[in-house]
């Protein structure tokens, strides 16, 4: 469980967080989603104690991270897989950290066994790849068998096999009971790993959510329906109150329906007797619906938060 | 302990300390076999001759140290330590402890092992240590090098870059000092409170060779200026730690 309550950070006159206030719950992978420059690499070195935050707290099962005895126990998280000593192997990077929390020994060829690095343990990690650079800095995260596990853009410069081992591997965790977070920049990546999202956009909360209710929110659905009898269909279809776009005079057969789905419009036709030629179901793309959502000059607004809608986001950098 | 014990694994499994240690020993040690060697009867062998390559060995103990900081900001391992380690402070205060343990053996072992050299080279009645003056010429590097490592750590703390630091550190040490003694009038007095004035004057003063300054001259006596050195050492790393709590990592 990862509380974070009104954290701020202020770089000069530039405000990186604003006031972010969101929960993280156990056994389910929440990913933290922001565009690049949200805010999310500030959040999270915040939520480590590395950078000090201007306002505000985090509390991991209640205490804040500098006061945890052996973090690394508690917490584990990958920031930035770089973060190891080019002259120094896999093995010796672990051994060291996992004596700074009282972790035996073996435990580190346990965690290395895990993200498959056993066979390079004992080479230089100067020399490693992207992805077995990214594989150690999951073992570092492993190191301490922590309830709470925090990866910074894991699957980053990836490729499809790697992504698709990061991605199973972060939803076996959480099956495991543990609290995941994981940020990324890209709504159809979390689209595929994380159950619940906190959405973020340039400093502030954009919404805290499901994921499948943010991506229906996010990209109104419509069907589009077409049919001989167009304009019948139209009157019996907005006679139950659904909301059908105005004609289109080039295809004078084709009703646009907004927030309806397949089923209901299906269903009705059968009833009234209506011959139809399509019936499809018609999405925005998430990545233009995230855009929206997150972009600096839009009013923004979701169905669950209850955050007030209408404040202009370019109002967040005075 | 715990936190004495990892620094000392991190500062092992690298190879630029082993690499250090080797170099400060040879360069030390070897100036003295090659300076006792050329002695030839021109001048009285004496103890203080066999120790006049410190400085070779007391400049790569401060770059190590300095490095030791340094290279942990360089590729990012000092946020990988602060978040297994969140406590700032106990981590530097562990890490300094450390560095200047070794910097003190590197020390002892530089300075007898050049006073080895004299035996080997200038063997002489006059190397053995019989006066408080030469236990204090041999014993004391150790103590020098110790000191200025925990200065080159502090330097290295605040400034975080490799270039800058050992710049900072090696210009002060060889070339700012002297060169304030240069100063019309006011150069010497200025100079006598220097730290590294104060170091020197400890690890050579008093002997009763011609290179080393009397006692007499001496603004103050040889282990009050170690305590002003180690003083003005600890003082920069007080700053330096409250610094590294204060600012991001």
């Amino acid at each position: 469980m990862i509380e974070a309550v009104g954290l701020t950070k202020r770089y000069g006159s530039t405000v990186a967080v604003n006031d972010l206030s969101f929960t993280v719950k156990p056994g389910r992978v929440t990913g933290f989603l922001g565009p690049n420059g949200a805010g999310k690499s500030t959040t999270m070195r915040m939520m480590l104690g590395l950078d000090r935050p201007t306002a505000g707290k985090v509390l991991f099962d209640g205490k804040p991270y500098t006061e945890l005895k052996h973090p690394l126990r508690t917490v584990g998280a990958l920031v930035d897989a770089k973060w190891v000593h080019p002259n120094r192997s896999a093995y010796a990077h672990l051994k060291w950290m996992a004596r700074s929390n009282d972790i035996p020994v073996q435990r580190v060829d346990e965690v290395l066994e895990t993200v498959g690095l056993s066979a390079v343990a004992k080479r230089r990690a100067g020399g490693f790849s992207l992805g077995m650079s990214q594989r150690l800095g999951i073992a570092t995260a492993l190191l301490g068998d922590p309830g709470i596990l925090m990866f910074d853009e894991p699957v980053n410069g990836l490729d499809p096999e790697g992504i698709h081992w990061i991605r199973r591997f972060m939803q076996r965790l959480a099956a495991e009971g543990r609290t995941v977070l994981v940020s990324s920049h890209l709504l159809s990546e979390m689209a595929q790993t994380a159950e619940e999202l906190v959405v973020v956009g340039r400093g502030r909360l954009i919404t805290q959510c499901g994921t499948e209710e943010f991506v229906n929110n996010a990209t109104a659905a419509a069907v589009t329906v077409r049919t001989p009898q167009a304009e019948r269909l139209r009157e019996v279809l907005g006679a139950r109150g659904f909301a059908v776009a105005p004609a289109d005079p080039s295809q004078p057969d084709t009703l646009s329906v907004s927030d309806a789905t397949t089923d209901q419009v299906g269903e009705l036709a059968a009833e009234q007797g209506f011959v139809l030629h399509e019936l499809s179901a018609q999405r925005g793309s998430l990545e233009e619906a995230f855009m929206r959502m997150t972009g600096q000059d839009v009013e923004f607004r979701t169905g669950s938060s209850d955050e007030q809608p209408g404040e202009p986001l370019a109002a967040t950098t005075n | 302990m715990t936190l004495i014990s990892v620094e000392r694994m991190k500062l092992f499994s690298t190879r630029s300390p082993w690499w250090c240690i080797v170099v400060a020993l040879g360069l030390t040690i070897g100036f003295a076999a090659l300076f006792t060697s050329q002695l030839g009867g021109e001048m009285p062998t004496s103890v203080a001759m066999t120790q006049q390559g410190n400085q070779f060995g007391l400049i790569v103990v401060m770059v190590m140290a300095a490095l030791a900081v340094t290279t942990e900001y360089r590729f990012g391992t000092i946020r990988a330590t602060f978040q297994a380690m969140p406590n700032r402070v106990a981590v530097m205060l562990a890490k300094t402890a450390v560095v200047a343990v070794l910097a003190l053996l590197i020390g002892e072992l530089a300075a007898f092992g050049s006073w080895g050299m004299g035996w080997v080279f200038a063997p002489d009645q006059s190397l053995v240590l019989d006066t408080a003056a030469e236990w204090r010429q041999v014993v004391g590097p150790g103590l020098v090098f110790a000191g200025a490592a925990v200065f080159a750590l502090a330097v290295g703390i605040l400034v975080r870059q490799t270039a800058g630091a050992v710049t900072l550190v090696m210009i002060w040490a060889l070339l700012a000092e002297s060169l304030i003694q240069l100063i019309p009038t006011i150069g010497d007095d200025i100079y006598e409170w220097l730290p590294f004035a104060a170091a020197f004057r400890f690890m050579s003063g008093g002997g009763d060779s011609p290179m080393s300054q009397p006692l007499s001259e001496m603004p103050i006596g040889p282990w009050p200026s170690l305590v002003y050195f180690l003083a003005i050492a600890f003082g920069l790393l007080a700053v330096s730690l409250v610094t590294v709590h204060k600012r991001d990592a």
